[in-house]
Order: structure tokens, then C-alpha cells, then sequence
């Protein structure tokens, strides 16, 4: 392999990281209170809001059930609106980010939902607002879970990022469309492949040690 | 010696678990409580309670005892507005709770500590910072809650186990966390759902000799629920026995500790302080009165330990053997009490007069049976 060749999938990896990092801090920041809203506000719950929760659960899986490339091609005029272009790692941060979010939503409300029921009962009994319930009981508790939330959606985003470079995203998916496939370089293809595992197994380990070290559930000494 | 113990005895027997005028200074108070659970789909109305009045007085342990399902949680819950009631009304500390709006309620709470069956502690917190956490929730300043935790972490005897995990504390030692946490906002009123149920007995009755000293030291109003008999007799002066929605029993802990009057109770006491019959003697014994049968009696000691020489001159007295089948003499609530099976002969000859006896000197009877 030429020396311009792995400046190039160096470059690529760089881009493939921002990419993802850029769009899963993004998607956090908005996923996580969606999750938590979609956990506490059924019938009966926190904040019962049951008519907006459908509508919510609604918006959420029909994102979900939209196939991630169709997603990239449908929003491109609301790509151009915020990035003001389509094509290129910058452009690419949009879908991922509008993919992320609701399944990063779900997640938190599956491990918003995990924490136990008597805990929520404990600190009613301490005359804890809705609020406090949230900050000071449910988020803490679901930490670990979220974390583990975390890292799966990490990892499906280097996935979606690399399909993004199907459609001019930049990063590692590109590279590998255009140098391996279309310019019949084998080589290229499997450098892009053995770097997205080397990538995935990284933020796995990172991920499950994080979760680890935050779950004092379990006794470590 | 037990002329002036049964004299005594009689006194506790006339108090009512809470007199007419005790009932406005009554630190919790339910009057005509009804509980009743909406519908739900393919089911009818539940009625949890039906018609509840309880008082509980400053600085006693009231103790409310029933099988699961009886209702008992609810009207736990119902105390501090986890639960609204469906009819009457409820005073904590002169506060009535089932008027309040949910803001105003919050602020009543932090003056009302609970503990758990599974002592629900966070555990993403420490023993520490689960028994911060009421604090903070109240706005508590750091310091100050430095300043509250630490007692309190020395009060359950937690000292060492500041820093530890729930994860990594007992059974005990987390429900003594659970009871530092639910003092720390100095509540007047500790509510105790179940909290010994899920301990080994050695670990419960260190837990209720803990709730026996908050109670005298702190002179915390306790109201605890529980299936546990041995639970009552340790801790509350007074009992309630609640049973499908309705308290069908109630009085001092002692009085129905030896003279159930209810089914449930009877039920509840089961072989408690040798009330059981042998299973050897149960399977002989019949209702029919057969000539030369023996019948069997139970009696019962209240205050007194003079079980034997009562037994001794009943023999000489009837010029017949009286035959001691089971016995267990115990305590309850600090005072005696035993319960004697004796058999003897059950001819009208023998029979009537050993009842007299027993009656004439203020004890119990009751004839269970008799065997061929």
C-alpha cells in the first residue's frame, strides 16, 4: 500500500470519529430526555401524559422503521438547511444524528424502566418533586444501563457512518466505495473493514469497562 | 404476690386503645377510611378498606397485622398520600392529609419517615448518601447535612460502613440504613411497611430493638404493618388485627395476645406460646363427652406464673390426677403468660368444679376436646 493510500485511511478514520462523535454527542444530549419522557409519561406515571406520549412513541418508530439510507436521501433538503450542504463528513453528521436520536430514546427508556419501582415509592415517601425523582433516582440508577445504551449506539453509528459514504459522507465508507469498489483496490476494502472492527471492538471494551466501574450494584473490591 | 398483678391487669383491660378525648391529640388518626380500586378491564371494584377508624397516640407503636391482601399496605400508604382515600379523612399531627394538593403534600412527607420490606436504598449511593438523600430533596445545605447524617450513621451503629454500597452491606445493616434515612428529616411519624420481613430472625429482632429505642429516646410515633405476630409482641403496645378491608380487632398487645377474641387472630397467635395442640393429642381428640373420657383444657395465665401449685391444688381438691399434657410459659410486652393443656376426668363430677376453680382464681378455660 502507498504511503497516499494510508494518509488517506488515516484521514478517513479521523473523519469517521468526528463524524460519530459529532452526531452521538448531539443525539445524547436530545435522546436522553426524550427517554426519560418517554419512560415516565405513560398512564399513572410521573408526568402522566399519556395523549403525548403516544404521539411521541409515534414520531420515534416511524424514524426507527425508516431504512438509514432512505433517511439520508429524504432529509436532504433539511441537511442543506442546517449544514448548508449535502455531501461531506459535515452533511453526514445530520442523518446520523436524526437516527440516533430515537434510538438512543428507546434505550433510555428501557433502562429508565429497569430501575426499580420502590425506589420511585422511597423517595414520593421523602416528598420528592417529579423532578428529583428523575435527577436524583432514576437518572443515577440507570447510569450504568445508559452506558451500555451508549456503546451499542456508538457502535451502530460507525455502522450507519460508514453507509453514509455511499452517498458522499466522507470517513471510511467512502473510502471504501470509491477506492475498493469502484477502483477495484481489495486492499483498501480490507484496511476500511479491519479498522471499523479494530473501532468497534475499542468503544466496546471502553464501553463495557465504563459500565463496569459505574454499576455498584455489583461488589468490587 | 399476684393479687396486686392481677389488680394491675384489670386496670390495662378497661383502657380502650384510644379514649374519646386522646382522639384530637392523636399524632395519626383515621376516621371511616374507605379505600376502593377502580375497575379494571374484565374486573370489578376492589374494596382494599372498608370503613377504617384508627388512632394512634404521640410516642406509641401501634401495630397492624393482617395476611397479605388484607389491606394493610394501602392503609400504610394512605398515612403519608402514596394513596388517596376513596371516603373519609386523615389527620397527621392535626393535618388533614387527604385534603391536601400534591405541592403541599410533599412538605407533610418530609415530616413522615417510612421504611421498606426490601429497604428500596439507591444503589448508586452510598450509606451516606442514601441518608443524605431526604435532605437534599429538602434543600438542605451540605453542611448541615454533614452535620445530620453523621449522628445518624452512629445512632444505627453504621459508623464504619459510611462509604459502602448497598451492594456491599447485609440484609440488617441496609435496613438500618433505611431506618437512618427515614430519621433524617426528624420526622414525628415512622411508618414501618413490613420492614422485617425480609430478615432472618436474629437480624429482626436487633431491627426492632432499634425501632424500640428511636421509639423511647426520640419519642418517634411508630406505625408498623406486619403478618408477623412475634413482630407485634416485640415492639407495639397496641394492635390491630385487619382482616379483608376491616379491622375486626384491636386493643392493647398483651389483652389480645392472651384472650384473642376474632378467628383471624386466633389464627394469627396459631402455636404461639404453646397455644398448639400436639399433633399426637389433636388427631384423639373428639367433641364427644364419653363416660370415663378425660377432657382436655386449655388454660390460660395471665400476669401470674403460679401455673403448677394452681395445677397441684386443683389435684387435691378434685381427689383426682390432673394430668399436664403441653405448657410454655412467655413474655408479652413485658409481662407473663402462660398457656397450660391439662387433662382430667370428664365427669360432671370433676369437670364443672375444676372450671370453677379456675375461674374463681381469674384464669381462662376453654375445653378443647376429649379423648377416650
Amino acid at each position: 500500500m502507498s504511503p497516499e493510500i494510508v494518509q488517506l485511511i488515516a484521514e478517513a478514520t479521523l473523519d469517521t470519529l468526528w463524524m460519530v462523535a459529532v452526531a452521538t454527542a448531539i443525539a445524547t444530549l436530545l435522546g436522553v430526555p426524550l427517554g426519560v419522557f418517554l419512560a415516565t409519561s405513560g398512564r399513572g406515571e410521573l408526568f402522566a401524559l399519556p395523549a403525548v406520549n403516544r404521539i411521541v412513541g409515534l414520531v420515534v418508530n416511524a424514524t426507527r422503521s425508516t431504512p438509514f439510507i432512505i433517511l439520508v436521501v429524504a432529509i436532504i433538503p433539511f441537511t442543506r438547511l442546517i449544514a448548508g450542504t449535502s455531501i461531506g463528513t459535515k452533511a453526514a453528521i445530520v442523518p446520523l444524528t436524526i437516527a440516533a436520536i430515537p434510538f438512543i430514546a428507546r434505550l433510555v427508556e428501557t433502562a429508565v424502566r429497569e430501575v426499580d419501582q420502590g425506589l420511585v415509592e422511597a423517595a414520593r415517601a421523602m416528598g420528592a418533586s417529579p423532578l428529583q425523582i428523575v435527577r436524583k433516582v432514576l437518572l443515577p440508577e440507570a447510569v450504568p444501563a445508559i452506558a451500555l445504551s451508549l456503546t451499542l449506539a456508538v457502535v451502530s453509528m460507525i455502522g450507519y457512518s460508514a453507509m453514509v459514504g455511499a452517498v458522499g459522507g466522507g470517513g471510511l465508507g467512502d473510502l471504501g466505495i470509491r477506492y475498493g469498489y469502484q477502483r477495484f483496490m481489495p486492499d483498501v476494502m480490507a484496511a476500511v473493514v479491519i479498522v471499523l472492527i479494530v473501532l468497534v471492538q475499542g468503544v466496546q471494551t471502553i464501553g463495557d469497562t465504563l459500565a463496569r466501574r459505574l454499576n455498584k450494584r455489583l461488589r468490587h473490591n | 404476690m399476684n393479687m396486686p398483678l392481677r389488680a394491675d391487669l384489670a386496670d390495662v383491660r378497661e383502657v380502650p386503645v384510644a379514649k374519646a378525648d386522646d382522639l384530637d391529640r392523636a399524632m395519626v388518626r383515621l376516621e371511616a377510611v374507605s379505600k376502593t380500586f377502580a375497575a379494571r378491564r374484565g374486573g370489578g371494584a376492589v374494596t382494599a378498606l372498608d370503613h377504617i377508624d384508627l388512632a394512634v397516640a404521640p410516642g406509641s407503636v401501634l401495630g397492624v397485622i393482617g395476611r397479605s391482601g388484607a389491606g394493610k399496605s394501602t392503609l400504610i400508604r394512605l398515612v403519608n398520600g402514596l394513596e388517596r382515600p376513596s371516603a373519609g379523612r386523615i389527620w397527621v399531627d392535626g393535618t388533614d392529609i387527604a385534603a391536601l394538593g400534591e405541592r403541599e403534600l410533599r412538605q407533610v412527607r418530609r415530616s413522615i419517615g417510612m421504611i421498606f420490606q426490601h429497604f428500596n436504598l439507591l444503589s448508586s449511593r452510598t450509606a451516606y448518601g442514601n441518608i443524605a438523600l431526604p435532605l437534599e430533596i429538602a434543600g438542605v445545605g451540605r453542611a448541615e447535612i454533614k452535620a445530620r447524617v453523621e449522628p445518624l450513621l452512629e445512632l444505627v451503629g453504621l459508623a464504619d460502613k459510611r462509604d459502602r454500597y448497598p451492594a456491599e452491606l447485609s440484609g440488617g445493616q441496609k435496613q438500618r440504613v433505611g431506618i437512618a434515612r427515614a430519621l433524617a428529616t426528624r420526622p414525628k411519624v415512622l411508618l414501618s411497611d413490613e420492614a422485617t420481613s425480609a430478615l432472618d430472625p436474629e437480624t429482626t429482632q436487633s431491627i426492632l430493638d432499634l425501632l424500640g429505642t428511636i421509639n423511647r429516646e426520640l419519642g418517634l410515633t411508630i406505625l408498623l404493618i406486619t403478618h408477623e405476630m412475634s413482630v407485634i409482641r416485640r415492639i407495639a403496645k397496641e394492635v390491630a388485627v385487619i382482616d379483608g378491608g376491616r379491622i375486626v380487632e384491636r386493643g392493647d398487645v398483651y389483652d389480645i395476645f392472651t384472650r384473642p377474641g376474632h378467628a383471624t387472630t386466633q389464627s394469627f397467635l396459631g402455636g404461639a406460646s404453646g397455644r398448639a395442640v400436639p399433633a399426637g393429642l389433636a388427631a384423639r381428640l373428639g367433641p364427644d363427652r364419653a363416660a370415663g373420657s378425660e377432657a382436655v383444657v386449655r388454660v390460660v395465665f395471665r400476669g401470674t406464673l403460679a401455673a403448677g401449685a394452681v395445677v397441684s391444688s386443683l389435684s387435691r381438691e378434685l381427689h383426682a390426677d390432673v394430668k399436664i399434657l403441653s405448657g410454655a410459659i412467655d413474655e408479652v410486652a413485658g409481662r407473663p403468660f402462660g398457656t397450660l393443656l391439662i387433662g382430667l376426668p370428664s365427669s360432671d363430677r370433676h369437670l364443672a368444679p375444676a372450671l370453677a376453680y379456675f375461674a374463681e382464681r381469674g384464669l381462662d378455660t376453654e375445653v378443647l376436646g376429649y379423648v377416650a
